[in-house]
């Protein structure tokens, strides 16, 4: 059992590995998760995430690896002992009790004095702001309520850490964003820590204190928001946090920290975020980092092939002669088939070994 | 480009004949119910109504001589009270064997395998139930003869013509309605629910005390339901394998007697009725029983 009061100093995953039938859904996690740290595992689906989140909370026993709350391993432990709140994808209430006897479950389970848990319950309810709502049935509120019967339900009973997966996929646009908010205010108002699951990078640069980054169950990159957003370390997360602009092309020449990439006739300078091993190397920019300028050296020669208005400017593709297609950004309508010169700072174009082009 | 909104809403037009219909849930589609029905008026709405009507003609006394003659009769109104004693207990052990054996096949990697030879005793029909069992355990039967053998027995068990024959007939007879009708209400929990009460501190037993029974007790009473009708109308293992002149002189068999020995089709109607009536009155219990407990979706929230 954790301890009553919540307090711990950290949570060590030590090579976390899970395999389904021979298929290593979750290789060789190490996270340390600190007190009050809010850490968020990003990936596209199957990356392996929510078996990592899976292993935490006991539902799936580990196949390799350990889990140590401070010095106590605790990875042996069946969920009912590890005292971890979760909150599910589908909120998982019980769709028999009212909300405030699913928020009191785990109360009750502890063996909390009635007139305790009464307290601790309209505190839960208090913060969720579902105060209307305590003695409805799960099934009489809508989606984002829900959600909020489900975070209080998994944070009444105190526990050092809370486990949410995906709690917002189910919303719509906007509620998303407010429970995203909701989320983060709890989070810092409790004090505990929190692992956030989720294919959303927004949601998990908005969040987290510190991102972990997985792909086919493995770790690609740990850093914080900034870290992931300016400095992706391979491609595979800079695709993921929005460099939609990936080409390879070949390594004609540039020292340390400014290369020259040459792909049919175009030629880009860039900074590479590792060494650049063989001939070739593949060239990331976000379509925000791209913008059309003066003809000239270091410009990329195109025609604009579609234009969109989302807000504050335009997001528009165009295609060079060589037959590439590059998302860009323009504070100007552009017209469809006029000529554009599309330049990038070379701090923002980010070059990476072309063998991971995968 | 602005639109003009028309300041007032369009007229309601007299809505047709098939609109109204449809509105009320009839549809051309309603039609494809006629077959049914018209199954169901005549292979049970009229029989029932004729041996309704029927016995209430008694072949001596007032409408309800019948009726009379069987509540004065211990020979007859006993018959209640034995198929009772028969069909209750064989229903409850099997909702509580059907019950953890369904939990198990639910994570079991060959259920549909296992679920098919569950599934076997319904196809086989109760006659042949009763006459595979009435060998078998029999007092040269296989079960007998291991008992001895391993010296677990010096005589034979009598398991055959008596109580506990037709009992034994009973549960095998009616284990597989109630196991499929389980598991498919087990099945039909979110799996998200026990983990989500696991990580809330509840271990197996109280997951399922408070999870799984509250969500499985309508179901449950569902089942109990069809398998104890279907049990209080035993008849051919309580002939075959029972003591039908005794111990298991259920009341299907004092109906019987009554149409096929005594010809007196007009009391062995009212024996059929009383029947109906004791399943209804037990049925209506249940089911009564059954609103005080939640009955809506099983999931945990939007899927």
């Amino acid at each position: 059992m954790a301890r009553a009061d919540g307090t711990f100093g950290e949570i060590r995953l030590e090579r976390v590995s899970r395999g389904f039938d021979g298929v290593m859904a979750l290789q060789d996690l190490d996270l340390t998760i600190r007190r009050g740290e809010f850490i968020a595992l990003l990936g596209p689906s199957g990356c392996g995430k929510s078996t990592a989140l899976n292993c935490i909370a006991g539902l799936l026993p580990l196949t390799g690896g350990s889990i140590w709350l401070d010095d106590r391993r605790i990875d042996e432990l069946p969920p009912e002992r590890r005292g971890f709140g979760m909150v599910f994808q589908n909120y998982a209430l019980f769709p028999h009790m009212t909300v405030r006897r699913n928020i009191g479950f785990g109360l009750a389970m502890r063996g909390v004095p009635r007139s305790e848990a009464e307290a601790r319950i309209d505190a839960a309810v208090r913060l969720v702001q579902l105060e209307a709502h305590g003695s409805k049935l799960p099934g009489q509120l809508s989606g984002g309520q829900q959600q909020r019967v489900a975070i209080a339900r998994a944070i009444v009973v105190q526990p050092p850490l809370v486990l949410m997966d995906e709690p917002l996929s189910n919303l719509d646009a906007r509620l998303r964003l407010d429970m995203r908010h909701e989320i983060r205010r709890i989070h810092n108002e409790l004090g505990r820590s929190t692992v956030y699951v989720t294919h959303d990078q927004d949601e998990a640069l908005s969040l987290a204190d510190r991102v972990v980054v997985l792909r086919d169950g493995r770790v690609r990159q740990i850093g914080t928001p900034e870290d992931l957003y300016a400095r992706p370390a391979v491609l595979d997360v800079a695709r993921f946090m929005g460099y939609r602009n990936i080409f390879d092309g070949a390594v004609s020449g540039g020292d340390g920290d400014r290369v020259t990439v040459e792909r049919d006739d175009l030629r880009i300078v860039g900074t590479p975020r590792a060494a650049l091993g063989s001939g070739r190397a593949a060239v990331a920019i976000r379509p925000e980092d791209l913008v059309p300028g003066e003809d000239g050296a270091g410009a990329i020669p195109g025609v604009v092939e579609s234009v969109e208005f989302v807000g504050r400017e335009y997001a528009a593709t165009a295609l060079t002669s060589g037959g590439l297609l590059l998302h860009f950004r323009s504070h100007r309508r552009l017209n469809l088939d006029e000529p554009v010169h599309l330049r990038a700072a070379p701090e923002r174009v980010l070059l990476f070994g072309a063998e991971e082009n995968a | 480009m602005t639109s003009h909104v028309e300041a007032s809403p369009p007229r309601a037009e007299p809505a047709s004949l098939r609109r109204r219909m449809a509105a009320a849930g009839w549809d051309r589609t309603t039609l494809l119910m006629v077959p049914a029905a018209v199954f169901v008026v005549l292979l049970f709405i009229y029989p029932f109504a004729y041996g309704l009507v029927l016995s209430f003609q008694p072949a001596k006394g007032g409408a309800f001589a019948n009726y009379a003659t069987f509540f004065s009769d211990p020979y007859l109104y006993d018959t209640i009270a034995t198929t009772m004693r028969l069909g209750l207990p064989a229903t409850v052990l099997n909702m509580l064997l059907a019950l953890p054996i369904a939990f198990q096949v639910r994570h079991f990697r060959w259920q549909r395998v296992l679920t098919t030879i569950l599934v076997i005793p319904i196809t086989l029909g109760t006659v042949l139930v009763a006459q595979g069992l009435l060998t078998y355990l029999g007092p040269q039967g296989w079960l007998n003869r291991a008992l001895i053998e391993l010296g677990l027995t010096s005589t034979p068990v009598r398991l055959t013509h008596n109580y506990w024959g037709v009992f034994l007939a009973l549960v095998i007879t009616e284990f597989p309605f109630v196991f499929l009708l389980t598991l498919s209400y087990i099945t039909g929990i979110d799996p998200a629910l026990p983990q989500a009460a696991a990580t809330l501190g509840a271990g197996p037993a109280r997951q399922f005390r408070y999870v799984f029974l509250p969500l499985l007790i309508p179901g449950l009473a569902v089942a109990f339901c069809l398998a104890f009708v279907q049990a209080f109308s035993v008849f051919p293992s309580a002939i075959l394998l029972g003591a039908p002149a005794g111990p298991t002189r259920v009341i299907s068999i004092a109906a019987y007697q009554a149409a096929f020995e005594q010809y007196d089709y007009s009391m062995a109607s009212a024996i059929a009725m009383i029947m109906g009536a004791v399943q209804l009155v037990v049925v209506v219990a249940v089911l009564g029983a059954r609103t005080l407990f939640y009955r809506g979706p099983m999931g945990g929230g939007k899927g």
